[in-house]
């Protein structure tokens, strides 16, 4: 007992190098204190300043205000949307890139990275100078009666531009790992390619492709830089959560703004909570034999999918599964 | 069902994986696709399932032309080699999915499944997930799912590859007999030539995507029609000679082979199975090879004796009865000789191994 005791100290026979006791703490002490600077402090400090001028104001400041009301509203709208349409676009993309060979496929690849290395400015600006009213396709939209900028489709077109890797990024992995055999199987099972995807390839990706969407609807909430091109800031009218919080801050409603900026943080911590879960669910779909799927429910077949969809996701998620 | 291959090609970019094949199988036959990797039988395979298409030629099954019938619609049963069950389907399910693609009502479901289940002898397991079964209980649910639908064709694709060795024994003998009982047509493909010869009422045998030889397995293993095949079809030792008159000169020994009467000599290569050697301790008459034993391996069926021909500079590999072995008692660094009592002669300008 004793040698194997004495192997498993940490740092002993584990093959990495041992720092001495004083390296590490200082290590560790260095983390984390970046970590309560940078991440901790200013996340408190956002709840500590909302609820400054106590609880009725942090409510009226949320609630009351129609112009809030509005921007939660329009930010409900957009990223759901941005969303359902990332979720299409991600599984074409990533069915296209994974299932076939094609000239051009790795320029798509590549492609697919764009608008991660793109400024959001510079995107939302891209946007403009095509749909606005002086832009290139500005003019005989206006002509038909459609307006992009300034208006509900040109957040939607933004947020949906920056966005756009998300689902396609986590997706392309996972069907890599699992491959086309079953949705062969499928096939030669009397299978079309609907009931293919709907029963095989659906189930298959659906951790992955919930962890993408939430992802992807929590960069859509979140996205400042192109919206705000993109918007012509009107109170009331394109105004998101982001642009409120910053228009509100300019109105010297530190609170208010505090307020709305609770709201997104909010929802960022409940994204990394549920990222956290599906990321745990995606790496074991990833191995090769899952030995812990016993705990699973037995597919029903006829029954929908969407209705095993953890409830904690957003509508935007619920959606995503249901189409 | 029968199966017409008429002349296809596949090519991949520069490679030709399939190179103008025929091929006919009769209703009901068992036929294993025996190769090398490469040879291209899991690209006919997949072509007769309509999983790859044909650059050229046609696949008829009982008489009608499939070329261009989607492979949903061709009721096949197609096993793959990695048996590609539904990992998040139960057993049940998965053999269900045919039918519940088909709208089959669920009490004949439930009814054909348990059929299947008891055929298949994995009772008591339709709650299980793929991941909860050992290989070859996933290989036989990857069988009664493409049983399930009442295929016309059952195709195979390495069906005992992934599995152990003694599992693997059990499978061969029980897809046999599976195969006696159901006589749907199969087409299994393999690169194991004792499994194909174990289980195949006929065998094919391919090369760089063509049909080296096709026959029974009997047929094919006693009058191989290439080197290749000879070399491939287990353990074979390799003389190079000279041909001449009806004979056969290889170093100090001459055999006899009447198929060659031109008086003109010519190169060749002799090729004698283990088993088709003997050791004696007297030489023959101009037909033994003076050989030294290096090796005596008596554990198996037969004892397998390694002896080096030093005027040779070869190594060979002789296969005693346990009888012969009892009688011979060999023992390593001996002196005897080899005799070879069958041989087959292939010209070198006619084949290139």
């Amino acid at each position: 007992m004793k040698p194997d005791a004495a192997r498993r100290r940490p740092g002993v026979g584990s093959g990495r190098p041992t720092e001495p006791a004083w390296g590490r703490r200082l290590l560790i002490s260095l983390a984390l204190s970046v970590l309560i600077v940078l991440v901790v402090i200013p996340v408190a400090s956002v709840f500590g300043y909302a609820f400054s001028k106590g609880w009725d104001h942090y409510w009226n400041t949320l609630l009351r205000d129609p112009d809030t009301r509005h921007a939660m509203w329009l930010t409900l709208v957009v990223a759901p949307t941005s969303v359902l349409l990332n979720v299409v676009f991600g599984i074409a993309a990533a069915w296209a890139l994974t299932r076939f060979e094609f000239r051009g496929r790795t320029l798509l690849t590549t492609f697919l990275d764009l608008p991660f290395a793109v400024s959001p400015v510079v995107a939302g600006l891209m946007f403009v100078l095509l749909f606005g009213a002086t832009g290139v396709f500005g003019p005989q939209l206006q002509s038909w009666g459609v307006t992009i900028i300034f208006s509900t489709p040109g957040l939607i077109l933004a947020t949906t531009f920056v966005t756009l890797p998300f689902v396609a990024r986590e997706l392309i992995p996972v069907m890599q790992a699992i491959g086309p055999e079953e949705e062969l199987a499928a096939i030669t099972l009397g299978a079309n390619g609907w009931q293919m995807f709907r029963r095989i390839t659906l189930p298959n990706i659906k951790w992955g492709l919930l962890y993408g969407v939430i992802l992807c609807n929590a960069r859509a909430m979140g996205e400042y830089g192109a919206v705000y091109v993109v918007s012509g800031h009107i109170s009331g009218q394109t105004d998101t959560l982001p642009l409120r919080v910053e228009k509100l801050l300019q109105e010297f409603d530190t609170a208010g703004s505090f307020a709305v900026a609770s709201v997104l943080t909010f929802l960022a911590l409940v994204t990394l909570i549920v990222k956290s879960f599906l990321e745990a669910r995606t790496a074991r779909d990833l191995e090769e034999a899952p030995a812990d799927d016993a705990g699973l429910p037995p597919d029903d077949i006829e029954a929908p999918a969407a209705s095993s969809e953890p409830a904690s996701t957003s509508a935007a998620a619920i959606t995503a599964a249901g189409i | 069902m029968s199966i017409r291959i008429a002349h296809v090609t596949r090519r991949f970019g520069a490679f030709t994986a399939l190179d103008d094949v025929s091929l006919f199988v009769p209703s009901g036959q068992l036929l294993a696709l025996l190769g090398p990797s490469g040879s291209g039988k899991t690209t006919l395979l997949r072509i007769i399932a309509g999983l790859e298409t044909p650059d050229a030629g046609a696949v008829h099954v009982a008489d009608l032309d499939v070329t261009n019938v989607a492979p949903r619609e061709r009721e096949v049963g197609f096993v793959f080699q990695h048996y590609a069950l539904f990992r998040h389907m139960t057993v049940f399910e998965n053999i269900a999915f045919g039918m519940r693609i088909r709208k089959t009502p669920s009490a004949e479901v439930e009814k054909r499944v348990r059929e299947l289940l008891h055929l298949v002898r994995l009772e008591g397991l339709e709650r299980r997930y793929p991941s909860q079964l050992s290989g070859g209980q996933r290989q036989r649910v990857a069988l009664a799912r493409a049983l399930a639908v009442r295929p016309r064709l059952l195709l195979l694709d390495e069906p005992f590859g992934a599995l152990d060795a003694k599992v693997r024994q059990e499978l061969r003998q029980w897809l046999r007999h599976l195969h006696d009982e159901m006589h749907v047509t199969t087409v299994f493909v393999t690169h194991d030539q004792e499994e194909a010869f174990e289980v195949a009422d006929h065998v094919v045998v391919m090369r760089g995507g063509r049909i080296e030889q096709s026959g029974s397995p009997q047929d094919v293993f006693d009058n191989p029609a290439t080197p290749f095949v000879m070399d491939f079809l287990g353990q074979v030792n390799v003389f190079h000679g000279r041909l001449e008159a009806g004979q056969m000169h290889l170093g100090g020994i001459a055999l006899d082979y009447p198929e060659y009467t031109h008086t003109e000599s010519r190169n060749a290569t002799a090729y004698v199975r283990p088993h088709e050697l003997a050791l004696e301790r007297a030489p023959s008459q101009g037909t033994s090879l003076p050989v030294r034993v290096l090796h005596v391996n008596p554990a198996g069926a037969v004892t397998r004796v390694r002896v080096i021909s030093e005027p040779f500079g070869v190594q060979l590999n002789v296969d005693l009865r346990p009888d012969d072995y009892s009688e011979l008692r060999v023992q390593p660094g001996e002196q005897l000789f080899a005799t070879p009592r069958r041989v087959r002669v292939f010209m070198q300008d006619d084949y290139v191994i």
